[in-house]
């Protein structure tokens, strides 16, 4: 398991370090020079671009660029043209010459608690729908589940996000209607705030997931070693739960895991939708103003929490089925 | 054993009297096409100790059979009639906690495929101890030394660290010696073995047929041994039930079945496998035609399209009658006792030489 | 059933079968058809932390000789992980061979390209086990057929669609059935396709691989006889693979016994099945089911265990490790296959210590396997 574990880190360091040069490479290097658009839209003055050309270090090769950069990320950076940048350091905004630490620092809470919320949400809702459809095979629960899990798969956040704060917050008032969280100061209050945005999240992933999971459950409980626990008298109840969701457990992770992409766009979609000041509102604006070094903050920070929650969810993996952990 | 060995005696005695009594087990699927009479009125009886060898080919009902006896057919698809009486208790219309209650402790199985049939995610020695704490009611500690006492004995090296391997870290010689602790772990009446030692290589299917069978001498188990190998009866079986279409069509000792069989089915199975003492250049003599369909049997008696002897029957019985299947010793053919002789000595016979 | 007319009477039409010994003797009979020496296959096992790297080998054929003559059929036997399939691939170049020779009528073919191949492919054809998956679902039996015949741009008189119906009607299915589907036969009539797909090309020598172990048992006799009488009827040399003793025995005038990537035992059928030497031999066909219970007459040997893993095999004999007979010299040196005294000539063993030319109950049973060994040894204390 160790050793299973130590190749993965191993490995997603090595991805990691790959997409934070290649992203490097896409906006410092290869598109007009950076300085031009640091200087802004209507900037004309050739001396001007040559000195934020210079203060950004953008007349050392290559290398060393991608160098300073990533050192400034652990360990901080003294800006050429003097500026001090505590580490992390991702530079300086183009937008308003702030730090881009701070700006994510201020956003990233409000994105990872809506991923997280709306993971378990849609895990959570369509597991154990997906299971209950598959211990009523063929009943009229089972076929109401896939129709309804059906009409889940073809709407969007954005279409019943709005009707979910008519209904629910504003004629029900059973939940708030949707805010930043601030989990140190009022941790109920976050709460609140957070429960509509994730369940609204959690509608398109959750009618896959009851989909997924009822075919993996019967799939499942087809097999033979099903069969040879239940020859040994076990209830039909404990071969559901011991052995045909751990065998579904398997395949519904290696899922999730393929999803994790999909689940950091959906918050940001659902940021939007609620308004919300998340990491998602924070790329949209950068990329309007094309603020480079906060664009590629945000895409380098986005990538590393995808690669760390896949090694995650591979360590699950492994853990749920010996044949992985004992290779 | 059966009453078999004299065929004529007094009235059959009671049903309760054998440990296990199958009477006119009809189990059909119902399916997309159409009814599927996977068994279709099949009797047999077996006593404690004893070993039935049920041998068909595949579609002969013969698995699914057993899997009624435990109850473990799919309810939402096939319908069971008839009566199964193990040691006095009526199971066709047994209830799924009584049978549960039975199941891995009166009667275990064994089953083919020992990779798929163990679950990859839980240690062998967890799988073992799982039925013994659940009938005997045994502490963690007590089934775990249980299942190293069970894998000691089927001959498992080393069994205080393999009991917490996982099946794929067996060989598959030792996890069908796995799954025969498993299914004696809690000491069963009836063990039904089904095909288990199909996926096994020549030499580890002696082993394993062997240790079967002196598991019973030792613990006085009854067995169904269910196979499509005529070759792996002959050692370890007492009594046969040849099975095809999903009838009972030969009932006999295993002497019986493979020295003076009856049924032109069970002369062609004969027929069809070489063996190691029999000359080589006489070919093989198979049945010809394949195995009917299930959703569609064929009328009367359902081997009658591949018979060869079908002919020496006066008109169309064959094909209109369905033979009746005495009780005892006997087979379901419409041929005199007299043709039966006839035939077999002056035409199979020969050949099985 | 008009179709197995055809087939289920073939004794009516084939010629007397070769006698034992008359063929056997392999290269000693006809003209050997192909040679085989020294054949390796070692399988790389990939592994290795963060970098991958070749960590060991599979040993599935270890250096292996034989030889096949015209019209002869060699059986060969084994358990799994012997390497019998593997040795059928790689005669029919299916694999690319790692050492060794084969010598295909006089044409070293070992490392042929495929190209170079060409001309012996349609001579050379296999018949693979599972009549399901073996078959392209989506081809009609007519173009499954005639496809090698495509493939070798072959334009038989009479054209291809002719020849194709002849070789339906030669394997047993009717002709009219041309243009239907695999699907639509079964498992016993799908092997009859492969074996008229392997005839199209009127091969010398047919490598069938376990041909008949996927079907039921009424279903292999028949199949079993229509190979016995293409080889018979058309002179083919047949490499007949199975774990079946009884099968191969029927079917074979020679027989190589495999362990392990290697052969152990190999010579005439009446000799290996009668005068075994090797203790594996004895073990394997004293394990072979016999569908009569009065053959109390046979020696009664019960291993202990399984197969050990190709992957690092014993050193010195192979088989030692499951061995009653084994001693030191068993694990340090190799035994040669060679013609051991008793012996009649082709019957080669590979074995330092072999066993007595007889295949008769011993005094005492060999029951190797714990388990077996205390049941029966407390059976025996307490009668």
């Amino acid at each position: 398991m160790l050793r299973f574990l130590t190749r993965r880190v191993l490995g997603a360091v090595v991805i990691i370090l790959a997409i934070s040069f290649i992203t490097y490479l896409l906006f410092f290097v290869l598109p007009t020079d950076p300085a031009q658009l640091a200087c802004g839209k209507n900037c004309s003055n050739k001396v001007l671009v040559a000195q934020i050309h210079h203060r950004m270090g953008l007349d050392l090769p290559v290398y060393q660029q991608y160098w300073d950069y990533m050192r400034g990320i652990f360990v901080g950076r003294h800006m050429p043209d003097g500026q001090n940048c505590a580490a992390p350091c991702f530079g300086f905004s183009f937008a308003n010459d702030q730090p881009i630490w701070p700006l994510i620092s201020d956003r990233y809470p409000t994105t990872l608690s809506l991923a997280v919320g709306g993971s378990a949400a849609f895990l959570i809702i369509g597991v154990g729908l997906g299971m209950l459809s598959a211990w009523q095979q063929g009943k009229s629960f089972d076929r109401v589940a896939s129709s309804i899990s059906l009409i889940g798969n073809s709407v969007q956040i954005y279409f019943i996000g709005p009707l979910a704060i008519a209904l629910f917050a504003d004629n029900l008032g059973w939940f708030d209607h949707g805010h930043d969280p601030t989990w140190s100061s009022d941790p109920v209050g976050s709460l609140n705030g957070l429960v509509l945005p994730c369940l609204v999240m959690s509608v398109i992933f959750w009618s896959n997931y009851s989909r997924q999971t009822r075919s993996l459950m019967v799939e499942q409980l087809s097999e033979d070693h099903i069969r040879t626990a239940r020859a040994k008298g076990m209830s039909s109840k404990y071969v559901f739960y011991r052995y045909a969701l751990r065998g579904a457990a398997a395949s519904i992770i290696t899922i999730f895991g393929i999803d994790l992409g999909s689940v950091l766009g959906g918050a940001i979609i659902t940021e939007a939708t609620f308004g919300l000041h998340g990491l998602g509102t924070l790329a949209v604006n950068a990329v309007y103003q094309l603020d480079l070094p906060l664009e590629m903050a945000v895409m380098l920070i986005s990538a590393t929490a995808i690669v760390v929650f896949n090694i995650v969810v591979d360590a699950c993996y492994a853990l749920i089925d010996p044949r992985i952990r004992l290779a | 054993m059966t009453t078999l060995t004299k065929p004529e005696a007094e009235p059959r005695p009671q049903e309760s009297e054998h440990f296990l009594s199958v009477r006119d087990l009809y189990v059909q699927f119902a399916t997309e096409d159409g009814t599927v009479k996977a068994v279709d009125g099949l009797s047999f009886d077996l006593d404690r100790g004893k070993t039935l060898g049920i041998v068909g080919e595949s579609g002969s009902g013969k698995s699914v059979t057993n899997l009624a006896i435990l109850g473990l057919h799919n309810p939402r698809n096939t319908t069971i009639a008839g009566e199964i009486v193990l040691d006095g208790q009526e199971l066709t219309g047994a209830s799924t906690k009584t049978l549960e209650k039975l199941r891995g402790k009166k009667m275990a199985m064994v089953f083919q495929d020992s990779l798929t049939a163990l679950s990859p995610y839980y240690t062998v020695g967890r799988q073992i101890a799982e039925p013994y704490m659940k009938h005997l009611g045994a502490s963690k500690k007590e089934a775990r030394d249980r299942a190293i006492e069970m894998l000691g004995k089927v001959g498992i090296p080393q069994p205080q660290t393999r009991v917490d391997d996982y099946p794929h870290q067996f060989s598959g010689g030792m996890r069908q010696r796995a799954m025969i602790a498993m299914a004696l772990v809690c000491n069963p009446d009836l063990v039904i073995a089904d095909e288990p030692t199909t996926a096994l290589d020549v030499t580890v299917q002696a082993q394993i047929l062997d240790l079967l069978k002196d598991l019973q001498q030792e613990t006085g188990t009854a067995i169904i041994l269910i196979t499509h190998d005529l070759g792996v009866i002959a050692n370890t079986a007492d009594d046969v039930v040849v099975m095809y279409a999903g009838r009972a069509v030969e009932r006999g000792t295993v002497r019986d079945i493979l020295k003076t069989p009856e049924h032109p089915y069970a002369w062609g199975l004969l027929g069809s496998i070489p063996r190691l003492s029999a000359s080589v250049d006489v070919p093989l003599a198979p049945i010809p035609g394949s195995p009917p369909s299930l959703l569609n049997p064929p009328s009367g008696c359902p081997f009658h399209p591949r018979c060869t002897f079908a002919g020496e029957v006066g008109g169309d019985r064959c094909a209109t009658e369905r033979p009746v299947l005495p009780e005892g010793r006997g087979s379901a053919c419409h041929l005199t006792p007299e043709q039966k002789r006839d035939i077999f000595i002056q035409q199979v016979q020969p050949r099985l030489r | 059933m008009s179709e197995q007319v055809t087939l289920d009477q073939p004794e009516d039409t084939a010629p007397e079968p070769a006698k034992d010994g008359a063929s056997g003797a392999g290269a000693g009979g006809g003209e050997t058809l192909l040679e085989v020496s020294g054949l390796q296959k070692y399988f790389p096992i990939h592994g290795g932390f963060i970098v991958k790297r070749r960590v060991g080998d599979v040993r599935a054929v270890d250096g292996v000789d034989f030889s096949i003559a015209a019209g002869e059929s060699l059986g060969m036997v084994g358990e799994s992980g012997c390497g019998k399939s593997t040795t059928g691939r790689l005669v029919t170049r299916l694999l690319e061979p790692t050492g060794g020779k084969i010598t295909y009528a006089g044409q070293d073919i070992t490392h042929r390209s495929r190209k170079e191949l060409a001309p012996i492919r349609s001579e050379i054809q296999m018949i693979f086990q599972d009549p399901y998956a073996s078959l392209n679902p989506r081809q009609t039996v007519g173009s499954i057929v005639s496809a090698p015949m495509e493939i070798n741009d072959i334009n038989p008189s009479g054209g291809r669609e002719k020849r194709v119906r002849e070789l339906l009607e030669i394997v047993g299915l009717n002709p009219e059935h041309y243009n239907r589907f695999p699907h639509e036969f079964s498992g016993g009539q799908r092997q009859r396709i492969g074996v008229a797909r392997a005839l199209a090309l009127d091969p010398k020598l047919i490598v069938a691989d376990e041909p008949v172990s996927a079907l039921d048992v009424s279903i292999q006799a028949q199949v079993v006889n229509l190979l016995q009488r293409v080889q018979k009827e058309l002179g083919i040399a047949f490499l007949f693979i199975a774990h079946d003793l009884a099968i191969v025995r029927h079917f074979s005038q020679r027989i190589a016994v495999m362990y392990l990537g290697k052969i152990v035992e190999i010579g005439d059928r009446a000799s290996i099945y009668e005068r075994p030497r090797h203790p594996y031999t004895h073990a394997l066909l004293s394990a072979a089911p016999e569908a009569d219970p009065d053959d109390d007459g046979r020696e009664r040997i019960r291993l202990a265990g399984d197969v050990p893993s190709p992957i690092n095999p014993p050193s010195g004999c192979r088989f030692r490790t499951r061995c009653w007979k084994a001693q030191d010299k068993c694990a340090t040196e190799e035994p040669p296959l060679v013609q051991i005294g008793g012996n009649v000539a082709g019957h080669l063993t590979a074995c330092h210590f072999p066993e007595e030319p007889t295949i008769t109950a011993r005094k005492e049973d060999i029951v190797l396997d714990p388990a077996l060994a205390a049941i029966e040894e407390a059976a025996e204390e307490t009668p």
